[in-house]
């Protein structure tokens, strides 16, 4: 049993209504209590789906336990076939229908129905939303792709690829996905099948036809993609387009696959991120401290635009996708810093306090813990929010990308000329820190973490000159001041400790 | 699963065309009992929820509320995993190990609902074998109560009925006269109604749940309750089990129900015709003001409730006879006819009332009425609005203030909304 006060990703049979919902022509049926319907508002609120999401559920109640939950799983089967005439059908079970153990897949193939229906078996109490995207993603594709592909082409025919792993209810995969079919289009790639996102079991059939593999969200994709390689020999692009070095990298490793020109694409890169970024104007950005926590693959991607692309330096890097922590750590080591790996918030809220960064690249429940101590904050990763499926196009992949990501993660920083000032002119009764950077909300910087418990006393004159320096560095150095006086074993801080205290830490 | 109920009449006397009552069985588009954690943790400011369950319903909850609250929430999820299931753990130590961590966390809490989920009713976890066992060790600075909140035997609100009635059984015990409103109410809700039976002279009233712990009222043979909400069937019980009697009233939403409904406690306490009117006279011209400034929207209008909160009927007799608008369905995850006897009286002939749901099918019902206002849940507002029909979401109807005479405007301003927004918007 585990205490949790918000979780990153739900169950997996949330990760498995992700793809059907992406998908045209397919349905589930789901055998699960009453309740278990809550999982279609995330489509319908967070992601403002003008459709409900292509899934029936069994609901059963307990007078049903004792009786024939079965007979009500084919007949909720049936019933949903008949209205819905998909392509294919997806069947499974949630949390609580895993404990009855009805076998979904056994009961909707007795049916005898006239398409295909591909059973998902996703252990709830083992595993989690991600994982069970990516193995529905996997099972839809194991059983619809036709081994009879291909051959039907010529020299002069464009390179096709398939693009994997967009979802619904996915951060930004629906603008990943125009950028990055756009960006294909200028290299003379064509797709030929985008999947899950709008693909039908159809699309599915006929995914051996591409010559190999992009894979976008190895969280969701990657799975699929291995198969796909094993089976129908198709390689897979390994890099993800997010951050302006990542998007050649990822331009070099097809170039390299397939032999295309990129020349022209290269020299028309169309991202304003590396000027902006040496613009003078940026130069305050420097050695910021960010702590970056999301899904494994934007975490390690924004670990690298931040350091190399932004100039920040990385105070903490962690994600909740255990799967890939392999990945992150390496990553992390490149940064001398250690991963956290973890699901539970409270140790992300912990190692974030203690980190105390400048800006923190998170989640949704990131934006909780920022809030709470007063540290600007930008998305980079589901979980979501109905505010990460904004009106303008903002993908985050590809060179549009780059731009999105400069704009929306120096957005929340305050201006450097406006630091300055705020730090030359600290008793200003206008201009004083609580009112945070002028173009922020009100109510944005009104809590530093208060000390706990010093165990050295500041004299009076030493708090007062603390006061000077600005609240967002503020913590910090109260903690590496205390820390140096205890070092030295000094009963009293005065303003001459604290200033040792800045010439012993100053970066 | 979707055996149809041939239409029940629903006789009044002397009325042949009273509602007719619609009985379906099949897909439910509706929350469990769970949910109502979101506006109860909030309410009884030192109480805890610890839902015992899966990681669906720790999603759920914060799916529900999350996007609504920023501040720590005083719920949380033990989450049951394999080594649980394996019997590899023993389930009740490692409930010890959680609520130690929690309460290490939370000293401020004096009360724990272990509230149990789906899943830990099916592999029969006895939560309250462990409320009893939790409750002595952190006794006297924690109570450990149980209810279940779980989808296979509870749908919505039934959560905070099974929540209040585990709290009966705490409540002290009075001989004295005094009266109980029961079911969660806003602050400022319970506030207004607590002037106005004072200035009727009932002085010794009470409210379940209590804003604290200590503040839980004591029952005896001597309690009048007085329902707040229609869905607090077990806690009802309960209570009338301990001696209290209850007071039959229709509910209190829109100024005609607050009044009969203030009235019904009036006549139970004696209190005399002047009296009442001269506590209740201001504000009821107030609260009807405040109505007619809606009627010019939604007069004549038509709606269709999909089942939600159980408050559908009392709200489907106030919009047709204060406002006049045609109830084309009004649709109730459970009709409990005793408590809602007043409610149905009032509702105009030939009303559809249908319990339970089949929901592909409520949907073919409701495409064909066409209605000009649909009252539905989170899941269902988007995709009809995309059809071209206005949507009210119902879950709003529970997170607002909305009982008494000084909301009943603002209870009629939330139907007319929709319709307001979707005169405006010319895009």
């Amino acid at each position: 049993m585990k205490l949790t006060l918000w979780t990153y990703e739900g169950p997996p049979h949330v990760g498995a209504m992700r793809v059907a919902t992406a998908m045209e022509g397919l349905h589930y049926v789901l055998h699960a209590p009453q309740g278990d319907t809550y999982a279609d508002l995330l489509f319908t609120m967070i992601e403002r789906r003008g459709k409900r999401p292509p899934v029936t559920y069994t609901t059963f109640q307990a007078r049903d336990l004792g009786g024939d939950t079965a007979g009500l799983f084919k007949k909720a089967a049936l019933d949903a076939y008949e209205r819905f005439r998909p392509d294919a059908l997806l069947v499974g079970a949630s949390c609580t229908a895993e404990l009855i153990q009805d076998d979904p897949g056994g009961l909707a193939k007795a049916l005898n129905l006239p398409v295909p229906v591909v059973p998902v078996d996703l252990p709830s109490y083992q595993k989690k939303e991600n994982w069970g995207a990516a193995e529905t993603f996997y099972q839809l594709v194991r059983t619809l792709a036709s081994p009879n592909v291909g051959a039907q082409r010529t020299e002069t025919d464009r390179p096709r690829c398939n693009i994997l792993g967009p979802t619904a209810l996915g951060f930004r995969h629906r603008d990943d996905v125009t950028e990055v079919t756009r960006l294909l289009a200028r290299l003379g790639i064509d797709v030929n099948v985008t999947a899950p996102l709008g693909a039908t079991p159809g699309d599915l059939a006929r995914i051996g036809e591409a010559d190999f593999n992009i894979v976008l969200y190895p969280e969701i994709g990657m799975q699929a993609a291995a198969w796909l390689e094993r089976n129908f020999g198709q390689p897979i692009v390994r890099s993800v387009p997010i951050g302006v070095g990542a998007t050649r990298d990822f331009i070099d490793e097809i170039v390299s696959l397939i032999g295309c020109d990129a020349t022209a694409v290269l020299e028309e890169m169309g991202t304003r991120l590396p000027w902006y970024s040496r613009s003078v104007d940026s130069t305050y950005l420097t050695g910021k401290r960010v702590f970056i926590f999301g899904d494994a693959t934007h975490a390690i991607a924004a670990a690298r635009v931040a350091a190399e692309e932004l100039g920040f330096t990385l105070c903490g890097l962690g994600t909740y996708s255990r799967e890939f922590a392999r990945e992150v750590r390496e990553t992390a080591r490149k940064h001398d810093i250690d991963a956290l790996i973890t699901d539970d918030y409270l140790d992300v809220e912990a190692a974030i306090t203690a980190a105390n960064p400048e800006l923190i690249l998170g989640t949704q429940m990131e934006r909780h813990i920022a809030k709470r101590l007063g540290i600007p904050c930008a998305v980079i990763s589901a979980p979501v929010h109905v505010q990460d499926f904004p009106a303008r196009y903002s993908p985050q992949m590809g060179f549009e990308g780059t731009n999105v990501i400069f704009d929306t993660w120096v957005h929340p920083l305050m201006m450097g000329l406006e630091e300055h000032l705020l730090g030359m002119f600290r008793d200003d009764f206008e201009f004083k820190d609580e009112a945070g950077a002028s173009h922020l909300h009100e109510s944005a910087h009104t809590r530093i973490a208060s000390p706990v418990a010093a165990a050295v006393a500041w004299e009076a004159a030493a708090e007062q000159e603390l006061k000077k320096i600005p609240f967002f560095v503020r913590g910090k150095a109260r903690k590496n001041t205390e820390r140096f006086a205890q070092e030295r074993a000094l009963a009293t801080i005065t303003v001459e400790t604290l200033y040792d205290a800045k010439a012993h830490f100053g970066r | 699963m979707t055996e149809t109920g041939a239409g029940i009449a629903l006789r009044r006397p002397g009325e042949s065309d009273g509602p007719r009552l619609l009985r379906e069985r099949g897909q439910r588009e509706v929350f469990c009992g769970l949910t109502g954690i979101i506006w109860l943790h909030r309410k009884i400011q030192d109480a805890f929820f610890l839902v015992v369950g899966s990681r669906t319903c720790a999603h759920l909850i914060q799916s529900a509320a999350g996007v609504m609250i920023f501040a720590e929430p005083r719920f949380a999820t033990a989450i049951i995993d394999d080594r649980d299931l394996a019997g590899l753990a023993d389930a009740n130590d490692e409930l010890d190990r959680v609520v130690t961590r929690l309460l290490e966390r939370r000293p401020d809490i004096r009360l724990l609902f272990l509230v149990g989920s789906c899943p830990s009713e099916v592999i029969q976890l006895d939560l309250s074998r462990a409320a009893r066992r939790l409750s002595e060790q952190f006794s006297p600075d924690v109570r450990v109560l149980n209810y279940s909140g779980s989808g296979i035997e509870t749908t919505f609100t039934q959560g905070e009925d099974a929540c209040l009635a585990a709290l009966v059984p705490t409540m002290p015990h009075t001989n004295a006269e005094s009266l109980i409103v029961v079911g969660a109410l806003a602050d400022v809700v319970e506030d207004q109604f607590r002037r106005l039976f004072i200035a009727m002279g009932i002085t010794d009233v009470a409210f379940l749940p209590p804003r604290r712990t200590a503040a839980l009222p004591a029952v005896g043979p001597g309690t009048r309750i007085l329902l707040a909400q229609p869905f607090l069937n077990d806690t009802s019980r309960s209570l009338e089990e301990r001696g209290a009697m209850r007071i039959s009233a229709p509910f209190p939403l829109g100024v005609e129900g607050t009044t009969l409904w203030l009235r019904a406690a009036a006549d139970a306490f004696g209190v005399e015709d002047a009296r009442f009117r001269a506590a209740t006279d201001l504000a009821r011209e107030r609260g009807r003001r405040a109505v007619s400034h809606q009627r010019e929207l939604l007069s004549g209008k038509s709606v269709f409730f999909f089942p939600d909160s159980q408050l559908e009927v009392p709200l489907a007799r106030f919009l047709a006879r204060e406002l006049s608008m045609r109830i084309i369905e009004a649709g109730t995850p459970f009709l409990h006819k005793e408590h809602l006897a007043e409610e149905l009286a009032m509702l105009p002939p030939n009303v559809t009332i249908s319990e339970g749901q089949d929901v592909d099918r409520q949907l073919d019902r409701c495409r064909a009425a066409r209605p000009d206002l649909v009252v539905c849940g989170l899941g269902l507002a988007n995709p009809l609005e995309v059809e071209g029909m206005t949507t009210k979401w119902s879950i709003e109807l529970l997170f607002t203030p909305v009982q008494g005479y000084d909301q009943a405007g603002d209870l009629a301003e939330l139907f007319a909304r929709p319709l307001a927004r979707r005169r405006r918007l010319a895009v």
